[in-house]
């Protein structure tokens, strides 16, 4: 537990966590851009543990990728965009090859690095958040948001509440309001919601809370005086505790709650303590528990005194969702591998890796990711791989899977994605590329 | 009401001006560093199987003893060396502490969200007969205006009738004058901050409980801010006022105003109330007359 807080503690004054001083030849350089301290350290400290102690078991166990070793450095971003590109800007031309990829956890970083990483040819991997647009790999070439774009993340959370009010005809008429974080993530959601509306004919109404979101009594005021059916919480952080203690505050059904996948992790509701029994949440595929991958983390890292979590939060939300980002970017990296060899690679192989990885549901056992994750298939038209989720509820003690799988319908989400993403091309002066041609 | 909770730690800040003239941006990371000794600590009493009303007595003892130390600390290798400094010198070292603090106590009590439940979170519901919805009366705000009001007699008594009280405000005056006299002056600032420290406390109870105790109650410094302009630096039921004022200015603006403007204005409205006062009266409503004498 003290070796542990030293670990974190040199990760902050340092930056690094993994990087050993000498890089050798035959490793591969994946930089972790993370946030340990700052108003969303209760988020990004699970993150960044997940992803770090995957990595971590890849080389203990298997030696690397086919004998390539992992080079991981961390770097502080404090969720703040200008760190984040400082970050990237540091850490792109590491190792021999310079970074594999980059995981920015921020929207906002995700919009300021959208431009530089396509230009310096490192793919950018948003699982679960960043541009929805990007989706398009054509136009998005280096963008990757794997499993699920908030555009998806809408369509489920109303696909859900249809459900729940007895189909999509019972919509007309209804209140739905969505509580975001005022930033480009929580804003993200809002086009697509506004299309929701107009198709099925429920009331939209957007209501913003500032940056961090402690201080929330007048938009709960609003809702009190509103009345809406649902509300949809796009919140990080403290705003989402803070959302449901409000909500508690008013007297609002945390039935009614429904929060983005960014919003379903156990510091979202733990400090609400009771209050918070009854609110749910979208799952990006997995939730918390254990899966077998977990008894090799325990095995190969814990075991070894080199796991960077508290035991008992392993296999909480956020680690596992680390551990999952993780994983994929792993095995691009080994699908890669295959067309151009066993040795370290460039960004741009890499995304040639992403762009064809194909994660069956054997071979997601064999991974241990077996009942955690469906089976992935990224091509160049659809960067986004997969688009399915669950609801889960949070019963006072944990999340309870409340639902049966969903899958945005692609039917409703596609045509904003192809409008935005040429208004973006075109902006931008980007020839889309040809995905029959690509292989 | 709930403009009460920011005067919590605009008190803080007036405090330690009022008595030293040291503008304290740490008075925010000082609620983190208290709120986290008290949760952590309470945390560990109650599983080794203390009864919650000991854990919770001796877990408030440990987090003043913290704040003792931090105290201690502050004056010893900050604050002391800088005696007679001007103004701005103290300022930007309080700069300083603040990053010092957030670090050393995320690294030593974590950078978890740790549940604290000291009071009531609940509602009254006045009036709902009388008309649709009635009137929202949470009970931590009430806690917390209960809470202000005994800090605020107490703060007032402190300063107007003891000892230390008298020479704090004569340190405040001027430094050099004071030691002239005879006060001594580290053993004053060891008891003003330690003074700002226990009302740290006070707060971090109340804020932890309405948000749990996690990094983002140091963000409260930035809400006290416009609660200080307008009440004034150096008047401690100026901070009472200010805090109610902003509290329900902000929820007035956003509530009937941010509808128009795309909402998310709460968040700095207090900034434009405390600049709206600042340009009719610099020193606040019950801030100290400037005076200059040439």
């Amino acid at each position: 537990m003290v070796r542990n807080k030293l670990m974190l503690a040199a990760a902050v004054l340092s930056g690094v966590v993994l990087a050993t001083p000498a890089a050798a030849q035959n490793e591969q350089f994946i930089p972790i851009l993370s946030y340990r301290t700052g108003a969303y350290a209760v988020n990004g400290v699970p993150f960044a543990n997940g992803m770090a102690d995957y990595y971590n078991l890849v080389n203990e166990r298997d030696g690397g990728i086919n004998g390539v070793k992992l080079l991981v450095e961390e770097c502080e971003t404090g969720y703040a965009t200008d760190k984040g590109v400082e970050c990237y800007e540091r850490l792109k031309g590491k190792g021999p090859t310079g970074a594999a990829f980059v995981n920015p956890l921020s929207t906002g970083i995700t919009f300021a690095l959208t431009e530089k990483t396509a230009t310096d040819k490192i793919p950018i991997i948003t699982m679960g958040y960043g541009r929805a647009d990007s989706k398009n790999g054509a136009v998005f070439a280096y963008n990757f948001p794997l499993l699920g774009t908030y555009w998806s993340a809408a369509d489920i959370a109303i696909q859900h509440i249809a459900k729940e009010v007895g189909g999509f005809d019972k919509l007309k008429g209804k209140k739905i309001s969505l509580l975001f974080h005022d930033s480009p993530y929580g804003k993200e959601p809002i086009p697509m919601l506004q299309v929701l509306a107009k198709k099925h004919g429920f009331e939209f109404t957007p209501i913003p809370v500032t940056h961090p979101g402690v201080e929330q009594k007048s938009q709960w005021l609003a809702i009190r005086q509103n009345r809406p059916d649902y509300v949809l919480v796009w919140g990080w952080g403290v705003m989402n505790g803070t959302a449901v203690k409000e909500a508690a505050a008013v007297a609002y059904p945390r039935e009614k709650m429904i929060g983005v996948w960014w919003s379903g992790a156990e510091p979202d509701v733990t400090p609400a303590g009771d209050q918070a029994a009854g609110y749910k949440a979208l799952m990006l595929q997995h939730g918390a528990g254990k899966f077998p991958v977990h008894a090799d983390i325990e095995k190969h890292v814990y075991a070894k005194g080199k796991g960077l979590s508290e035991p008992g939060k392993v296999g909480e939300v956020l680690y596992n969702r680390g551990m999952v980002n993780a994983m994929l970017g792993v095995e691009a990296i080994r699908k890669a591998q295959e067309k151009f060899g066993k040795k370290p690679l460039t960004g741009e192989q890499v995304r040639w890796g992403l762009e064809n990885l194909n994660l069956s549901e054997a071979r997601l056992k064999e991974l241990g990711f077996e009942g955690m994750l469906k089976p992935v298939k990224i091509s160049c038209s659809d960067h986004e791989g997969a688009r399915d989720g669950r609801v889960q509820q949070w019963d006072g003690k944990g999340w309870k899977i409340i639902s049966d799988w969903y899958t945005a319908n692609q039917s409703g989400t596609e045509p904003l994605v192809d409008e935005v993403s040429a208004k973006y091309a075109a902006e931008k002066n980007i020839k889309s590329r040809d995905c029959s041609k690509e292989s | 009401m709930s403009g009460v909770l920011y005067s919590l730690v605009a008190l803080g800040f007036v405090l330690i001006f009022k008595a030293s003239g040291v503008f304290n941006f740490a008075q925010g990371a000082m609620v983190l560093l208290a709120g986290l000794a008290l949760v952590r600590s309470l945390d560990l009493l109650v599983t080794r199987g203390f009864p919650l009303w000991a854990a919770i007595i001796l877990g408030i003892g440990f987090a003043a003893v913290i704040m003792a130390i931090a105290a201690w600390l502050i004056e010893r290798f900050v604050i002391g060396p800088l005696v007679n400094q001007d103004g701005l010198t103290l300022f930007m070292s309080t700069i300083g502490v603040t990053f010092i603090l957030e670090g050393a106590a995320q690294m030593i009590f974590g950078s978890d969200a740790y549940p604290l439940r000291l009071f009531p979170t609940d509602a009254w519901f006045l009036f709902e007969n009388v008309f649709p919805g009635g009137i929202l009366v949470n009970k931590l705000d009430v806690w917390g205006g209960f809470i202000a009001g005994i800090l605020v007699a107490g703060l007032a008594i402190f300063f107007e009738r003891t000892k230390t009280g008298r020479a704090l405000r004569a340190v405040a005056d001027d430094h050099l004058a004071a030691q002239s006299v005879g006060i001594p002056i580290g053993w004053i600032w060891f008891v003003v901050w330690l003074a700002a420290g226990l009302v740290a406390l006070v707060a971090a109870t109340v804020w932890g409980t309405k948000l749990g105790v996690q990094f983002s109650i140091t963000f409260l410094a930035l809400k006290a801010l416009p609660v200080l302009i307008i009440g004034g630096l150096t008047s401690i039921p100026g901070a009472i006022v200010g805090g109610l004022i902003v509290g329900a200015g902000e929820k007035i603006a956003e509530v009937f105003l941010g509808s128009y403007i795309g909402g998310g204005i709460e968040y700095w409205f207090a900034y434009v109330l405390a600049l709206a006062v600042l340009l009719v009266r610099p020193q606040g409503l019950f801030g100290e007359r400037i005076i200059e004498r040439i």
